[in-house]
């Protein structure tokens, strides 16, 4: 052992060696490390007294929790429907022609589907008291899987308790902070949030314009170039949507597939309204465009439009789809999807498969109206020929979003006491990422006939010009 | 009876018969406000115990008692200590609110794992890791590859995908099972078996009959037939399966609004809002709620829908330690106090307290009665995820509000879901009419998700209207009754076993911990063979040391199925060895 005295020794010495200038130097280094730690931490070195601290806490006034809502907001005058909402609804006590809900196939008062439906309650009552982990899984929701991956022809399919819920998590279970996802600027709510939780790098391209998103490519492309290294880690993503709900409008597949493979994204597509309209047999966008399923990685749909019946799937390979059963937020911490729900989506494929003219039907029936309704003297109309949407503005564009929301509610409204149920389409105009201009969205229904459809034109075109 | 305000609970009683819960709640409020002025000094801290972790404080300052001067008259009756109403202002609310606290934690069960438990954890978890490595270099599976996608960028993370694939797959048995029944007191399983190690599963077309002890059917109204079961089949065909389009379109039936009616007044506020799915309801309304710049103080066993709707709002967030008040209280304070250091200091915009009542994983009641009082102090909002406890909880089934006595206007915003125990799907958000209304000319899922199903609503407005015996029986009390009396006895049948249970002794969610990764899949399996089928939680929903078994009980069950359960459990607990509470044990019999 060292001798203590030694060792003061030696501590004497080292000072004696040491300049002065350096030991205050040193001094001064250690009394400022000491200040970091203490007092750099507690919040910019302010330190308070108990006494200051309850001053502060008396005096903090908060915002109040929700601003002021407006009693004559729009979002606050909802209709009251008072009956099936089929071909023909009762909304605020007048019998109308249905142009306004997602119904386009009509299977909303398809009786066998209900009477399955009615069945599956009476075997496993209502909810399904459970998220499909823990005992909430029916043996109709793995039939209703099967069936989905049997009909889209993928791998497999993941079915979901909400159509919202399936397109927001779906893709937040993929894409990650630190990604880039390429989307289209018109894309749907559930999409933008979806987008807004996956914390990725998000770059929107011009509607369809295929020439604005290969822009927005190459530049992604010199980025990249000059800094590989987390380029190498940086996952790409495009997300569209088989039909816009924003717009009516087809997205150009066979160009986004082109695209995907040159630059390597994987492609999400968000079929909620294609699915069970396009193509001749209802399988959707790639049937339509006639594109191989290996082109797209993920399919997503809600079963809340064609199906007739609430929640939404994803298909695609074993590879990615099963990811979401651990991944998909809105798969693993909701309760499942109510069993007599499911069981009328199954039955729904059913009839899908068993009469595919259906479809062809709706088609017909969609090109029709876009023809009849083309011809408004006040009101311009917006979609493709065979969307099941389209949406009609006011041709004269008004300089104020507000003034042309209220003629077009004023629109709606005559034409519910008129027989023809329309609806302006409703939005968070402060929330959606790119402004939409206001329309009325009509839809299309495949029970519709020339008469009826030759009918609401005549009303919607005396409104309008009663209105407008 | 599940009241804390255990000696004042012939007035509880008397004010529910006249149902006019909601005055007595204001009226106790009057009484508790006036009595703080009194003590507003009073510094307490709640005993430790032994025990636990969870400590209380709670320092109730006249700062955050401005009501006062408004209500004089009951101010000098405090003061006087002379109350008509109720006995309860004898005790100053201060003391009371300690009572309360050290109420909750005694009867809030809690125990370390023992040392060399955990070593054996991890040590078992990290053999686990090191096979799954070493198989993942032996063996590659097809589906583990991505085809047709060469030169892309790898889809997953890795750790995630070795988890999934090589230790998750070793269990993977004991979730999904499929059912094909209704998820009652009793349930079917379909058998299946795999024949790759948890690659896949065959089913062998045989079926289990199993105790439920698993489905969060708390009231027991899953159930194939009866009134609800009849009536939704009814507005099925009436109003068709669903609506096709969102709320504030054409989506809005008169069912709807009346069950947005009944659901205020069950909760005893203004209005409420309901929405289709519940995991939709905080992830989706949430972030109208609040916005940057505003501070959220989150209770870190928050489910992951609020966790989600926190990262959409784009508010900071900060969390506490579980049902921990004093962190809760450091945490307040000092952002009261030093504000938001990313805008120079300046005041939080809002602070919004974010809690569930029962937590799903935990088995653990919020300390309402303190948030509160916290709450008011600081002038923070509360948000309270009643989504486990709303039926389940409380003299009325009105969730912890109910169970607490506290006055509902007190929590800004009550939220809640139907899946558990309407035995339906969605959820609710209810408060004033100003909130409610701002929802409805906010919400993204009023906006833009579809209206809810009307034979789900029907199911909900139905049952709610059981427990609120509005269909003039006492169906709706007899299950309250039974499932608070089934929890009690649950709860304590296992804690004079010798099993560590969490949580508080009313919650009917009974985790039984067990931790050891493997031990997890033992129990499932091993009480699947004896007919209960149980829900096992692990490694990543809970820390990897903490892994257990959740109970949970229902109104359906009865007390031979119970016993069955509790005797099946004891037994496999000595073989499995899960009896690792080292608390003494109730020598005498349960008594149901």
């Amino acid at each position: 052992m060292v001798a203590i005295p030694y060792l003061f020794n030696e501590i004497e010495r080292i000072f004696e060696n040491t300049p002065l200038y350096v030991i205050v130097l040193e001094a001064f280094l250690l009394l400022s490390v000491i200040w970091l730690l203490l007092f750099k931490r507690n919040g910019r070195g302010k330190r308070y007294t108990k006494i200051e601290e309850e001053e502060i806490i008396s005096k903090y006034e908060p915002e109040p929790l929700i601003a002021e809502t407006d009693p004559n907001h729009p979002l606050l005058q909802t209709r009251l429907v008072q009956s099936k909402v089929g071909k023909r609804v009762v909304v605020d006590g007048h019998e109308c022609l249905n142009l306004a809900t997602h119904n386009y196939l009509g299977l909303l008062e398809d009786d066998k589907i209900l009477e399955d439906a009615c069945n599956t309650l009476k075997k496993y009552g209502v909810g399904s008291c459970g998220p499909r982990g823990f005992y909430g899984t029916m043996d109709v929701h793995l039939d209703l899987e099967e069936r989905l991956a049997k009909f889209t022809g993928m791998e497999e399919s993941v079915v979901y308790s909400y159509g919202f819920s399936t397109i927001a998590s779906a893709i937040p279970a993929y894409a990650k902070r630190g990604d880039v996802i390429f989307a289209d600027e018109m894309v749907n709510f559930a999409i933008q949030k979806g987008l807004d939780a996956s914390r990725s790098t998000i770059y929107y391209y011009k509607h369809n314009n295929m020439a604005d998103l290969e822009r927005l490519l190459i530049e992604q492309q010199e980025r990249d170039a000059k800094n590989p290294k987390k380029a190498a880690k940086t996952r790409r993503f495009l997300l569209a949507e088989g039909i816009y709900m924003n717009t009516g409008e087809i997205c150009p597949l066979p160009e986004l597939v082109a695209l995907r493979a040159k630059y390597k994204l994987r492609l999400f597509l968000d079929e909620s309204i294609s699915f069970g309209t396009l193509g001749k047999t209802g399988h959707g966008l790639t049937e339509h465009f006639n594109v191989d399923l290996i082109e797209v990685d993920l399919i997503m749909a809600g079963m809340e439009n064609s199906l007739a019946t609430i929640g939404g799937f994803c298909v695609g390979s074993h590879f990615i789809v099963e990811h979401q059963r651990l991944s998909g937020l809105g798969y693993c911490f909701s309760a499942s999807l109510p069993p007599l729900l499911t069981q009328a989506a199954i039955s729904a494929l059913d009839r899908f498969e068993t009469e595919p003219q259906m479809f062809t039907q709706l088609q017909e029936i969609s090109r029709n109206v876009q023809r009849i309704f083309g011809k408004f003297s006040k009101l311009k109309l917006r979609a493709n020929e065979l969307s099941p949407i389209k949406h009609l503005y006011i041709a004269e564009e008004r300089e104020n979003a507000d003034e042309e929301r209220e003629l077009l509610i004023r629109i709606a409204n005559k034409c519910i006491t008129k027989g023809v149920a329309v609806i302006e389409a409703r939005y968070l105009n402060n929330l959606e990422k790119h402004a939409i201009r206001q329309s009325i969205r009509i839809t299309v229904n495949r029970l519709l006939t020339d008469t009826d459809i030759k009918h609401a034109f005549d009303v919607i075109e005396s409104v309008s010009n009663e209105v407008l | 009876m599940g009241n804390l305000y255990g000696d004042n609970g012939g007035v509880v009683q008397e004010h529910q018969q006249n149902s006019d819960f909601v005055n007595y709640c204001n009226k106790m409020q009057g009484n508790l406000v006036a009595d703080m002025s009194n003590c507003g000094s009073g510094d307490l801290r709640a005993r430790k115990n032994g025990f636990k972790a969870n400590e209380t404080e709670a320092k109730p300052v006249n700062g955050c008692l401005k009501n006062c001067s408004t209500n004089s008259t009951t101010c000098q009756q405090a003061k006087g200590k002379v109350c008509p109403n109720s006995s309860q202002a004898l005790l100053t609310p201060a003391k009371k609110l300690k009572e309360l606290a050290e109420e909750h934690t005694t009867k809030t069960s809690f125990e370390e794992v023992p040392l060399h438990t955990a070593c054996l954890t991890y040590l078992g978890f990290y053999l686990l890791m090191i096979l799954g490595y070493i198989n993942q270099l032996l063996f590659v599976p097809k589906v583990a590859k991505e085809e047709n996608r060469d030169g892309y960028v790898t889809l997953y993370d890795a750790f995630e995908s070795f988890y999934s694939r090589y230790v998750y797959r070793r269990v993977r048995d004991c979730w999904n099972r499929p059912i094909c029944s209704v998820p009652g007191d009793e349930v079917t399983l379909k058998d299946r078996v795999t024949k790759d190690y948890g690659w896949s599963f065959q089913f062998t077309g045989t079926e289990t009959r199993c105790l439920n002890l698993g489905s969060y059917n708390y009231l027991g109204f899953a159930d194939a037939k009866g009134p609800c079961a009849e009536k939704s089949e009814k507005t099925a065909r009436e109003m068709g399966l669903a609506m096709t389009s969102s709320r504030v379109e054409l989506g809005t039936t008169q069912l709807h609004l009346d069950l947005e009616q009944l659901t205020a007044r069950y909760l005893g506020v203004e209005d409420a809002i309901v929405f289709g799915m519940g995991f939709a309801t905080n992830a989706l309304n949430l972030p109208s709620l609040i916005s940057p710049g505003c501070l959220v103080l989150s209770d870190e066993k928050n489910h992951a829908s609020i966790i989600l709707g926190l990262r959409l709002s784009g508010a900071t967030t900060k969390v506490f330690k579980h049902n921990n008040m004093r962190d809760l209280e450091r945490v307040l304070r000092h952002n009261v106090v030093h504000g938001n250091p990313k805008a120079g200091g300046k005041p939080w915009k809002k602070i919004l307290i974010l809690v569930e009542g029962v937590f799903s994983m935990e088995g653990s009641i919020v300390r309402l009665p303190e948030i509160i009082a916290l709450k008011k102090k600081y002038k923070a909002y509360l948000y309270l995820d009643e989504a486990h406890s709303i039926g389940a909880m409380g003299p009325n089934g009105g969730g912890a509000v109910d169970y607490f006595g506290v006055d509902p206007n007190d929590v800004d915003i009550l939220m809640g879901t139907f899946t558990k125990s309407f035995g339906s799907a969605g959820g609710y958000i209810a408060g004033s009419k100003r909130l409610i209304d701002y929802l409805r000319t906010n919400s993204h899922a009023h906006c833009y998700a579809s209206s809810m199903s009307p034979p789900i609503a029907q199911q909900i407005y139905t049952s709610m209207s059981m427990i609120m015996g509005l269909d003039g029986t006492d169906t709706g009390r007899q299950k309250i009754n039974q499932l608070a009396r089934n929890t009690r006895y649950f709860r304590r049948r296992l804690a004079q076993m010798g099993v560590i249970t969490y949580g508080h002794e009313d919650s009917p969610v009974v985790p039984m911990l067990v931790y050891l990764f493997s031990k997890i899949g033992a129990v499932v399996r091993t009480l699947t063979t004896r007919h209960i089928a149980v829900v096992g939680v692990g490694f990543p929903a809970t820390p990897i040391m903490e892994g257990r078994i959740r109970y949970c009980l229902s109104a359906a069950h009865t007390k031979e199925q119970l016993d069955y359960a509790l005797d099946v459990i004891d037994e496999i607990s000595d073989t499995l060895g899960l009896k690792y509470s080292r608390k003494p044990r109730e020598p005498n019999p349960i008594e149901y």
